[in-house]
């Protein structure tokens, strides 16, 4: 009887036994609950199974070089991931550099500052920004965002910090307005919501006694928020930023339509470039079926797939270690 | 230590500017949606969604691709959600605290977050390449397993929710599993569920890269499932980034259409699920 009370499945047999209406049929209903749970293992399996033997030709064809051969010339058919895995890398490197300070103005604007009637509309109306899908930051980045900065962002920018040296190299080239920091920008909008709403979490998670303790010795707001909440939760809180680095990492069509989609390498963050996402988003259309691109294409896909998983398991060990603690 | 004046203005500067980032992420939110609006509306008729694609300067409107969407939305929740349902479920009644379970949720963590445009490439090398062609099915294929991750985790995150004592009960009446789960577990968290259901639509919904590979868009009238299916997303792709201004207009009323779609949905999920709490 007591194993029972637990409602788990090898408990039930007791309960099953004495019951000839769940003889036949409780056994078909578990073992459908165990083979959804398999199938989703399968699925995973099968995926990257199916983008790694998809981009083995190009592996054997170009070596474990193609992991950072900058060439990807559909000419001469040398293709190489280096220019992508780069551009991947920067635009969401860029994207969580601007949107972590945001995020922990917003989280602390939620948690401390907000009047407890606005807090939840709030709340909600940042977290539609991960709600509104991503084709539509593409056309409004293509659309408004690009000439905005083209016209008013870059010009200043290489004027007064173009010349700098080193630095300088940084802001160089005509004021396309698309480019890496275009990209950058557009993807720290798309990654806000998920950051913050994943630090309100940890901060709401600060026991009060410790925050009060630390307002009872006189702390201001601001004070307690970095010396005992951000403490408290900082584990977790890298863990959120991960996750935010991973989203931005696998962002496909906002970036494709303002990275300015050029594959070559370049040091200026206001070039045109390319990331493994868009590659793929751009050149599968002139891919044909069992050419050497489309191989490479894949290829590209599983080395995507790899950062990302990566970035999501130290991800979510991180954050586990501490909203479960 | 500074002085308790400093201390203070340090914390005052420091709310304005948390106050300020909030207000400026407000302000992003209103200006893509006002860029839709002011985009969007003008271009919005009955002729959007009365008439099927048609070349630049002819007209036209997006009815094959709202069709299209529709039917590939529908056929992956109707093979996403009971695969998701039940693995949810699996995780919060059977695997509870077991290995396996860990694992399962492990790997549903990482389709949920994996970029969508892997799983338009998997689709295509699982069902296009060897089937000789793009098609409604493979879309259909590649939204679903973007919705099973979506239902597995809501799922059973409101099964937890449900209180054990429920079970207890149905169990002492000699019920068994399967008529506890489906008849009192599910009952009590349908409304969670259901939630979950439209999150995953509103996803399933937005989603443009895992098509672009596998049913690929149609600028014909296409309800054959086995051949290129017309979609909503693609069709704003294509348009958008065409020089043509009938073109661009459309695919601004489509984005219009698909954003107001996805937002409503999660604005209402999120009522449902702030009643249940």
């Amino acid at each position: 009887m007591d194993a029972t009370l637990g409602g788990s499945s090898a408990d039930t047999a007791l309960v099953t036994s004495h019951k000839p209406t769940g003889k036949i049929s409780d056994p078909i209903f578990v073992g459908l609950l165990w083979a959804s749970g398999i199938a989703v293992l399968l699925i995973l399996g099968l995926i990257i199974a199916m983008l790694f033997e998809g981009g083995l030709p190009a592996l054997r064809e170009f070596g474990i070089s193609f992991l950072w051969s900058t060439s990807w010339n559909p000419v001469t058919e040398k293709f190489g991931a280096g220019v992508m895995v780069f551009g991947t890398l920067l635009s969401a490197i860029i994207a969580v550099i601007v949107a972590l300070p945001l995020s922990f103005g917003i989280a602390f604007f939620l948690t401390e500052i907000a009047p407890g009637p606005l807090r939840r509309p709030i709340g909600v109306a940042i977290q539609l920004l991960a709600a509104v899908p991503s084709i539509i930051y593409g056309m409004w980045g293509f659309f408004v965002v690009v000439p905005l900065i083209a016209a008013y962002v870059q010009p200043p920018l290489i004027e007064w910090l173009g010349p700098i040296p080193v630095l300088g190299a940084l802001f160089q080239g005509p004021p396309l307005g698309a480019g890496m920091l275009t990209a950058g920008l557009i993807l720290a909008l798309m990654i806000l919501p998920f950051i913050t709403a994943m630090f309100v979490e940890v901060l709401e998670s600060v026991p009060p006694m410790l925050k009060e303790s630390a307002f009872g010795v006189g702390a201001t707001t601001f004070e307690v928020y970095r010396n005992v909440s951000v403490p408290y939760g900082n584990t977790a809180m890298v863990g959120a930023v991960m996750l935010g680095l991973g989203r931005a990492l696998g962002e496909t069509m906002a970036v494709t339509f303002v990275i300015g989609n050029a594959t070559r390498m370049s040091a200026s963050l206001f070039a045109p470039g390319a990331t493994i996402a868009s590659t793929i988003a751009n050149e599968f259309p002139e891919a044909s079926m069992g050419s050497l691109k489309l191989q490479s294409l894949l290829q590209l896909g599983f080395i995507l797939f790899v950062i990302s998983f990566i970035v999501l398991a130290l991800s979510r060990m991180l954050v586990r270690s501490k909203i479960k603690g | 230590m500074a002085s308790l004046a400093a201390r203070r203005a340090t914390d005052f500067t420091v709310k304005a500017i948390s106050t300020g980032f909030a207000v400026l992420s407000l302000v992003m939110l209103a200006w893509i949606l006002w860029t839709l609006l002011s985009r969007g509306l003008p271009a919005l008729g009955p002729h959007v969604f009365t008439q099927i694609t048609a070349p630049p300067g002819a007209g036209g409107g997006l009815l094959n691709a709202i069709v299209g969407s529709l039917i590939q939305i529908v056929i992956a929740l109707l093979i996403g959600t009971p695969i998701g349902l039940m693995c949810g479920t699996f995780l919060a009644e059977n695997g509870r605290g077991t290995r396996i379970a860990g694992v399962v949720r492990f790997v549903n963590d990482v389709l949920l977050s994996a970029p969508s445009i892997l799983i338009g490439l998997f689709v295509y090398q699982l069902l296009v390449v060897p089937f000789g062609g793009f098609s409604g099915w493979a879309g259909s294929i590649a939204l679903a397993i973007l919705v099973i991750p979506v239902v597995v985790r809501t799922t059973e995150d409101m099964l937890n929710l449900v209180p054990i004592g429920l079970r207890e009960a149905a169990f002492a009446l000699g019920a068994p599993q399967w008529k506890v789960v489906t008849m009192v577990t599910w009952r009590a968290a349908r409304a969670g569920i259901t939630t979950g259901i439209l999150l995953a639509l509103a996803r399933a919904a937005g989603e443009t890269a895992p098509l672009l590979f596998t049913s690929l868009g149609n600028n014909g009238w296409s309800i054959d499932l086995s051949r290129p299916m017309a979609s909503l997303p693609i069709a704003i792709y294509q348009y958008a980034a065409s020089p043509f201004d009938d073109w661009v207009a459309l695919a601004w009323a489509g984005a219009l259409i698909i954003t107001v779609g996805v937002l409503t949905l999660n604005i209402l999920s999120r009522l449902v699920l702030a009643k249940m709490k």
